[in-house]
């Protein structure tokens, strides 16, 4: 059991500050556990959202020491003795209050993404799929939406005026697990990733990567596979003297 | 490398945190080291590409990679193994029909193209630092839609790829004929590592198989897709090895060439 | 509070009011919005971090994948064993039979399970069931399931908005609580509550709601469940009108982690033992084949040698007993560490590591190598986990009708942890996900009909108003701490009312919980309304202490041992109490708890051939299940009923 000293942003949209406190942290604890036992003792009505504290639901996000992070995943041993801990909310998305922050623009945007569309001639039960077949898009599926990949990126972050043409990482791992789901019945995924969601303002500098608690290799396998796969049909110089010397009309069909 | 101050992180209704941002640890290091690194091997690699000399050893057919193929009609001619047609000029590289493709290659590159947006053009230098540049378009324009010819310079890569797998072999000789010596070693693994770097290619994984739905209809291209999926895992590292093996190999036969010193044979 | 509209209360009405977004209320609003209703549902937190996303080990449903021998009603013989036939048997059956066609569903909405080498779903063996039967995702089916249902609603808003049709045709309104339900004539009419980022009030009227809250782990202190865990729907039934059941039977997961301080509780999957783990003392042996109840012995293995064969080849071996049902693994090691035998921080060992590969365990638990890793820098790998009982679930809540999720109250509907009946005493791991589709649906359904036939109800301004002193109440107050009253709360029940009771001591909760009552109703915020936590909790402390008393006395009033309740001074099932059912309701005007003894319904005989005699007798009084007896309609010879044997099992 030791002293720290935990400096926590508090305010809204108005202004705030950071407001500090010194509190106990015991072995084996997590930032989440030493936020909590300041709300139980000190300020019982510091904002923050959470849910289950095992790095299963995404609900905890904030900045720890400037790095977007799940609180509930951030062990305290991983900070020095005497180095103090700053917590701010996630600094891409307005703020609510304290650590909270309103982040209804990723649930805006995937009101955007077109769903699944089933397989006109498979009924229910009749679906066969190899396991080969599912595993990239499974891995998207992982996603816990703590939506730090679109807190950390600098597309929306550092230029808000991005905002409504870019969907984020996380909305292009969604592109991707349908495009590489195995009985998606929609063929324009590509265009729409290219056109709707703003995947070529990607400059795929992979902090949505290095931040994902689920370690989801968002850029080297959904941002750049999508890439590739609409250059395939925009930009493949041999593509498209395939399709001048076939007379083909239409990309060949990735299968 | 322009700055701002206006920074939308910091104000209403976003948090209002003066700080620009708040990380710690050593974020700096990164991008400093990329910067120090492409520099020094660019100003290496413009220094020997017009250099035109002590790029070919004649006694064991040793040939730098930045030579080949030698296309000049300043190119020793054994050292042209496709034939001698360009004009002999101090500001035409030797190897000017291959050179601006494999620069154009790694320029694209999603690995180098990660690396440099964030050294040289701080967009952003790291992760929650705030972008250099008030505005920002990303790749969605000219001239950088352009990185999306990333696949076209990825079929050339490979074609020169194959030419210095050519180049490596041909250098198993020695005025006896067949010959080995450190060079080959050095030859060979440049080789060898530059297959590494072009195969794990994002755009290679692609072609491979990534762009099938069904991998259980391709049992063969998904095995091609896995393996160049295991190399693409270290693509950074191929990146940054190739770099120094092509400064290395081109080094050592500079050095052997020019005299400096023998090159130790193993067989003749 | 700068702005004004902050007491404006916001009025919103809708056919269908869905309270709860996990997997039940999801499934439910799919049904009722498909089914042409205007739908509203609440999210107590953020659309899609429900409780369903901790749900790991899968969705059982008798699709018969992995071994063909498998259907529904092995599946239904699997989960009243479980319950030890306490369970409402419709419930049951329909659970059994429906199962595999929700799950089918889901793959349409985009789901994608993993799969078998024909290309089917997956399935995985778990604790009670029979055949390998959970349709999986490595373990994190929950999430899965909670992330295609929550796509799925965005597809028809999507088709909705393709349609013309306006956006509050299908509403999911998130960071909201609901305080208060709304009543006449003893039919609900709507629901009060509140958005927790501004703390602005809102009524909803609704001539049908289905409640989808959830559990009451939150009331313990070990738990595996998340802060939303507050018995709020129990509460809201309870005040409503509705009454609820078995509410003594409360699941203690066998493996929750126990070290460091910080992260006791969480769970750890029980798909680690179905895919080869196994439980160990502190001297390293086995025990759980000390722990083989006799109702266990036909299908459990009573050697290692017979229990490591069966994973290989399970049609010629008895199951592994660490895969007994949840109640007797949790006493099992209850039992163990109490002997002195537990491990240095008071769990046993969990042990993966020595009997299956890294990359076996890390494909087919990535989330548990993750959770160790991250949480408690243990790789399961190579390393045993420590593990002990957690809080996990409750069995008993809203009594609901069957077939049609009903609640006693009229428009009042329950799906999910907060309805009842379903897995009688003790639940069986993977029925939960596929009991919330199966019954989450007819809810749904059910809801939206009866909505069709109401009139659009109006909630009065007085009954507004009252909602709203209740809700601000602690702000006016001048007592303690919400954060000291829970703990305080966690303390009584975690002492007194957990894995193993006793009368004396369940005594002493009643009067505990007594004394904390005035305690509670002082219980005091400080702040503004804006994402004030502090408040928040201080309005569900008087949901989870009504809950914490329901339990309390119906723990008192069941004096034997049966699954999830596990009585020291009443050890045993005993016959009689089968066929009883403990019920709670609120008595009008002061609000007392009141319970009663019901009958169980009793099974028709078509089901109870499912059955071997043989078995039934270990449960229930003869004239039960004799085929020559009264109580039971004969049926055409299908098997000997030549047992007279009542012995109760002695656990």
């Amino acid at each position: 059991m030791s002293a720290r000293t935990f400096r926590v942003w508090r305010g809204d949209a108005e202004g705030g500050d950071f407001a500090e406190f010194d509190v106990e942290v015991n072995e084996g604890e997590v930032v989440l556990d030493v936020v909590h036992r300041i709300q139980a003792e000190q300020a019982p009505d510091l904002a923050v959202r959470w849910n289950c504290k095992a790095g299963k639901c995404g609900s905890c996000s904030a900045e720890v020491n400037g790095r977007p992070r799940l609180m509930c995943m951030t062990r305290m041993n991983v900070f020095e003795e005497d180095e103090p801990v700053t917590i701010t909310p996630l600094r891409t998305f307005p703020v609510v209050r304290d650590l909270v922050t309103d982040v209804s623009f990723n649930y805006e945007k995937s009101r955007r993404m077109p769903a699944f569309a089933p397989p006109k001639d498979l009924r229910p039960g009749e679906y066969r799929m190899q396991q080969v077949d599912v595993e990239r898009s499974q891995e998207f599926r992982k996603c816990i939406e703590c939506f730090l990949c679109q807190n950390t990126c600098h597309v929306v972050r550092d230029h808000d005026e991005n905002k409504p043409e870019f969907a984020g990482p996380r909305l292009f791992i969604r592109a991707a697990e349908l495009d590489m789901h195995p009985l998606d019945a929609r063929s324009d995924r590509r265009e729409w990733a290219q056109d709707d969601q703003g995947l070529g303002y990607c400059n795929i500098t992979k902090c949505c990567s290095d931040v994902c608690p689920e370690n989801i290799k968002i850029t080297d396998n959904a941002i750049i596979p999508m890439k590739e796969r609409v250059a395939g049909e925009r930009y493949d110089p041999l593509v498209w003297l395939g399709r001048k010397i076939f007379r083909k009309d239409k990309a060949p069909k990735s299968e | 490398m322009t700055a701002t101050d206006r920074t939308d992180v910091s104000s209403p209704p976003r948090a209002a945190i003066r700080a620009r941002h708040l990380r710690t640890d050593a974020w700096r290091r990164g991008p400093i080291l990329t910067v120090v690194g492409i520099t020094v091997w660019v100003a290496y690699a413009t220094f020997r590409v017009f250099y035109q000399g002590d790029y070919w050893v004649a006694d064991y057919h040793y040939l730098t990679p930045f030579y080949s193929p030698c296309i000049s009609e300043g190119c020793v001619p054994e050292s042209a193994h496709f034939g001698r047609f360009l004009p002999d000029h101090p500001l035409l590289p030797y190897a000017a029909l291959s050179l601006p493709f494999l620069l154009a290659f790694r320029f694209t590159c999603y690995y180098y193209r990660k690396a440099y947006y964030r050294s040289f053009w701080l967009s952003p230098p790291a992760c929650a630092v705030p972008d250099g540049h008030a505005r920002y378009t990303g790749e969605t324009r000219f001239p950088l839609i352009g990185q999306n010819l990333h696949r076209y310079f990825f079929y050339i890569a490979a074609l020169i790829a194959l030419v210095n797998t050519y180049d490596a072999i041909l250098a198993f000789h020695s005025p006896e004929g067949f010959g080995f010596g450190l060079g080959n070693v050095v030859l060979v693994a440049n080789v060898v590592l530059l297959w590494c770097y072009t195969l794990g290619c994002h755009s290679c994984r692609h072609v491979m198989g990534g762009r099938l739905k069904h991998f259980s209809k391709h049992p063969f291209r998904y095995r091609l897709w896995t393996l160049s999926s295991a190399l693409n895992a270290r693509h950074m590292m191929w990146a940054w090895i190739t770099l120094a093996s092509l400064a290395l190999a081109d080094a050592y036969v500079m050095a052997v060439a020019a005299g400096w010193f023998d090159d130790p044979r193993f067989i003749n | 509070m700068s702005d004004n509209t902050i007491n404006d209360v916001e009025h919103l009405a809708c056919d269908v009011l869905v309270i709860g977004a996990g997997g039940a209320g999801l499934r439910a609003a799919v049904e009722a919005r498909l089914a042409g209703k205007s739908v509203i549902v609440i999210s107590k937190s953020l659309f899609g971090k429900a409780h369903t996303v901790m749900a790991e080990g899968g969705a059982a449903a008798a699709m018969g994948n992995a071994n063909a021998n498998d259907n529904w009603q092995v599946h239904f013989r699997d989960t009243m064993r479980g319950g030890k036939f306490l369970n409402n048997y419709r419930m049951a059956e329909l659970h059994a039979q429906e199962a595999p066609a929700r799950i089918w569903e889901l793959e349409t909405y985009g789901a994608l399970f993993d799969r078998t080498a024909d290309g089917r779903i997956s399935q995985r063996n778990f604790g009670g069931h029979e055949y390998p039967r959970l349709a999986h995702v490595g373990d994190r089916t929950g999430l899965e399931l909670i992330r295609t249902l929550q796509q799925k609603l965005v597809s028809l808003q999507q088709d909705d908005e393709a349609a013309g049709e306006p956006e509050s045709k299908l509403q999911v309104i998130d960071e909201t609580t609901i305080t208060e339900l709304f009543t006449d004539g003893g039919a609900v009419k709507g629901a009060f509550g509140y958005r927790r980022s501004t703390g602005r009030f809102m009524a909803i009227a609704a001539p049908a709601i289905v409640l989808a809250t959830g559990g009451i782990g939150r009331s313990f202190k070990v738990t595996s469940n998340s802060w939303e865990y507050t018995g709020d729907g129990h509460a809201l039934a309870l005040r409503a009108g509705a009454r609820l059941i078995n509410m003594e039977f409360i699941q203690f997961h066998p493996t929750g982690m126990v070290w460091p301080p910080s992260v006791r509780g969480i769970l750890v999957t029980e798909s680690v033992r179905g895919d080869g783990g196994v439980l160990k003392n502190a001297n390293g042996e086995r025990f759980m084949f000390d722990y083989i109840p006799e109702v266990f012995k036909a299908q459990y293995a009573d050697n290692p040698e017979e229990a490591d064969r069966w994973y290989t080849d399970p049609d010629a071996n008895r199951r592994p007993p660490e895969l007994l049902p949840r109640d007797e693994v949790a006493r099992a090691i209850n039992s163990e560490v109490k002997a002195g035998r537990g491990t240095e921080h008071g769990g046993v060992y969990l042990d993966i590591a020595s009997r299956r590969s890294a990359d076996y365990i890390k494909s087919r638990l990535p989330s548990m190598h993750h959770q160790f890793k991250e949480l408690a820098d243990v790789d399961i790998t190579a390393a045993p986990m420590e593990v002990g009982p957690t809080c996990h679930y409750i069995m008993g809540g809203i009594e609901v009708e069957a077939d049609t999720a009903a609640s006693a109250v009229p428009g009042l509907y329950a799906a999910g942890e907060v309805s009842g009946g379903m897995h009688g005493s003790n639940r069986l791991g993977g029925n939960s996900l596929s009991d919330l589709l199966v019954f989450g649906k007819r809810a749904g359904e059910y809801a939206a009909a009866h909505a069709a036939a109401a009139e659009p109800p109006k909630l009065a301004d007085e009954e507004i108003e009252t909602a709203i002193q209740n809700a601000l109440r602690p702000f006016g107050n001048d007592g303690e701490n919400p954060y000291e009253l829970q703990n305080a709360l966690q303390a009584v029940n975690g002492r007194l009312v957990g894995i193993i009771r006793k009368a004396d001591e369940l005594e002493e909760a009643l009067t505990e919980l007594a004394a904390l009552r005035p305690r509670i109703e002082n219980v005091t915020a400080v702040g503004g309304r804006a994402y004030n936590p502090g408040w928040h909790l201080a309005l569900d402390l008087r949901n989870m202490y009504l809950c914490s008393v329901t339990t309390a006395m119906a723990a008192l009033e069941r004096d034997e041992s049966r699954g999830g309740h596990t009585r020291e001074d009443a050890p045993g099932m005993n016959p009689e109490w089968r066929k009883t059912n403990l019920v709670v309701s609120l008595e009008e005007g002061a609000g007392e708890v009141r319970l009663t003894r019901q009958p169980v319904p009793q099974m028709p005989p078509e089901l109870l051939d499912l059955f071997d005699p043989t078995e039934l007798s270990k449960y229930m009084t003869p004239e039960e299940y004799r085929r020559d007896s009264p109580a039971g309609t004969p049926s055409a010879g299908t098997g000997p009923a030549d047992t007279d044997s009542t012995e109760a099992e002695e656990a």
